[in-house]
């Protein structure tokens, strides 16, 4: 992937992320390599199970204690490897540098805390200020995020499920985060509150100037959203590229699956191309390429050897052979 | 022929604390055979409500609801379960709507079982037909739901409802808790089970895109009230309703040569706790005026196309 030096702020190398179940290692992220360029958006594109949120909470450094078996590779952040950091630096870079909004507003919040507490808690670590100063700018993140700072001392029951989101965009942005990790943000919402809350959030990276990871399962959202775009399944990148590259000429069988599943308001059509089968078990993997089972095109080389990310003309990559063979 | 279901003046009102919770307030509609409804609206509008009232899984609290021409809206013990034979729902979570304890063999015999149409020896051969009608493998017989996926668990639950030969389903949301590829496969399989049994369908979802795939004809809700109803087609062509455009305008879509632009509405859906008479989407809407404040009524704007909005024609200059 290309990418010029010192504008490069995020790059991730051959991360994997095993967890495991009753001793069983369960494969979430097997050897994943991007790189987010400072004031871009990347998306990360993939069904339930493909490894989406095992990334961002590899990034973010809150991965399961418990059931986490190993997370190895590199991720590197302006300069820092974060998998070599201690707990206690790690602790000083959320939420300062890197934030997160998580998929469901119903459960991310404290439910016995005032939102606005929630939004000063963070506030008060990070920035090292008093208790009114703080509130003073919690304030003024609720103000920017569209609620009346006189709902501060509101709990989150209090707010409808578009409300609840905009306090975590809140608590997410209070520290002006480099980069923000945004997990499903308007999955758990109503189309016309979707619009809404989307808006925002690119109004306030712009804004802000944040470099954003977009995790969703939509490619519509991702269309609105994204300068790049990686295509994940089965804990693996298939296909990388700017959102032109991947929406115009999908190479990999899986993205134009994906693109053929979807129902488009814009297209006319009878039915439905679905992709056949299921997402392969986590636990055990597919020799090969890890699409193979439900491929259309899939050969007895897709099934043997490991199946390498193949450039495929300016920044597009993409994890098959036939695609390679065609290029 | 009569329509497979008419529904005249429908209301389902709740008893709440706060007040009386409109939740399906005054809908009227008809369905033809072998066609599909599609019901679109926000969480909270009323829109599975309607579908619940409708087979009478919820008791109605004023109007008339029709079958085949037959008046059903207070039927009773023995005639309610012969309605209901005919009246199905797919439920929208299939990780909740089945018995975890059942296999999926007893799932789907079940309303074979007490219908009392089958004896015991056929009762299995019929199951088997039904899991091969829905795409479920012979070797998970046995299985309990949670050894399934989500799709699968669909399957069973489509199995089951369709098990007795019901002429008319509601699918509540059946693929929204579905990934993009099993979300393909479900609503190809409920098309097909369409087009081999004659089924009508009422299409319950938020969902617009898979809505316009799916529906001959769409109704737009918003706070138990249609707004506007018409062709599938005609209804994406030229939506005539202030709510309709914005919703419209909000999907987000994967063509990005032609950005269309977008309608953001200001606000969220109000309570629909002793609504005030007049528009009630007059809060939100960008052409509310003084007017708004009376009652609406749906209004046939074009052949076929009805609106329920004061200024339709003022708005779109017709």
């Amino acid at each position: 992937m290309m990418s010029t030096g010192n504008n490069e702020l995020l790059s991730v190398k051959n991360l994997q992320v095993v967890y495991t179940s009753d001793g069983v290692p369960i494969h979430a992220v097997n050897g994943v390599t991007f790189s987010l360029e400072k004031g871009k958006t990347l998306g990360l594109v993939g069904e339930t199970g493909a490894g989406k949120t095992s990334i961002a909470k590899a990034i973010l450094g809150v991965l399961p204690e418990f059931s986490t078996k190993s997370c190895a590779g590199e991720i590197c952040f302006q300069g820092t490897d974060l998998l070599s950091l201690k707990e206690r630096q790690m602790a000083e870079m959320r939420g300062r540098d890197i934030a997160m909004i998580f998929q469901d507003p119903m459960t991310a919040l404290n439910p016995v805390m005032t939102v606005g507490d929630q939004i000063a808690e963070g506030i008060r670590i990070h920035n090292k200020v008093g208790k009114k100063k703080a509130r003073e700018m919690a304030e003024a993140m609720l103000e920017m995020v569209g609620i009346p700072a006189g709902r501060y001392k509101d709990y989150p029951h209090q707010f409808s499920g578009g409300m609840k989101q905009r306090v975590v965009i809140a608590i997410a942005l209070s520290c002006r985060p480099t980069l923000l990790l945004a997990d499903e943000p308007t999955t758990a919402l109503d189309v016309t509150i979707q619009a809404q809350v989307l808006e925002m959030i690119v109004k306030l990276r712009d804004e802000m100037g944040m470099s954003m990871i977009m995790i969703t399962h939509d490619l519509g959202v991702v269309a609105e959203v994204c300068d790049y775009v990686a295509v994940v399944y089965a804990g693996e990148v298939v296909e990388y590229g700017t959102l032109s590259e991947i929406y115009h000429n999908p190479a990999h069988p899986y993205t134009q699956g994906l693109f053929g599943a979807l129902p488009d308001i814009s297209v006319e059509t009878e039915r439905l191309h679905s992709i056949q089968g299921m997402p392969p078990d986590p636990s055990h993997l597919p020799e090969g390429c890890k699409f193979a089972p439900r491929c259309p095109h899939a050969t007895d080389a897709c099934r043997s050897g490991e199946v390498g990310l193949e450039n495929c003309g300016g920044t597009h990559t993409c994890r098959c052979l036939r695609a390679k063979e065609e290029g | 022929m009569a329509p497979v279901i008419e529904i005249r003046d429908l209301k389902k009102y709740f008893e709440t604390p706060k007040g009386l919770l409109h939740a399906v307030d005054g809908v009227s509609m008809k369905i033809e055979a072998g066609q599909t409804m599609g019901v679109v609206g926000e969480s909270g509008c009323g829109k599975s409500t309607l579908g619940r009232t409708i087979i009478h899984l919820l008791e109605s609290t004023d109007g008339q609801i029709l079958f085949e021409g037959e008046d059903v809206t207070r039927v009773k013990g023995k005639d309610l379960r012969r309605v209901r034979e005919n009246m199905q729902l797919i439920f929208q979570d299939p990780y909740s709507s089945l018995n975890p304890r059942m296999t999926v063999t007893e799932t789907i015999q079940e309303p074979l079982y007490l219908s009392g149409r089958y004896k015991r020896g056929e009762l299995a051969k019929e199951t088997d037909r039904l899991m091969d009608l829905v795409g479920v493998e012979k070797r998970l017989r046995n299985a309990y739901p949670h050894e399934l996926d989500g799709g699968r668990r669909q399957r069973v639950g489509i199995g089951r409802a369709i098990a007795l030969n019901p002429k008319f389903v509601v699918c509540d949301e059946p693929v929204s808790a579905l990934d993009v590829s099993i979300q393909a496969q479900v609503l190809n399989l409920l098309q097909d089970l369409q087009a081999e049994k004659g089924l009508t369908y009422m299409f319950v979802t938020h969902d617009l895109s898979v809505v316009k795939h799916i529906s001959n004809n769409i109704c737009v809700m918003y706070l138990g009230q249609l707004v506007e109803t018409c062709a599938s087609k005609e209804m994406f062509a030229s939506p005539l309703h202030p709510y309709t455009k914005a919703l419209l305008s909000a999907i987000p879509s994967v063509d990005i040569d032609h950005r269309r632009k977008r309608i953001v509405l200001e606000g969220e859906i109000v309570s629909p706790v002793d609504p005030k008479p007049g528009c009630r989407f007059a809060a939100r809407c960008p052409y509310a005026t003084e007017k708004c404040q009376q009652p609406q009524k749906l209004e046939e704007v074009s052949p076929g196309h009805f609106v329920a909005c004061n200024q339709v024609r003022e708005i779109n200059h017709m």
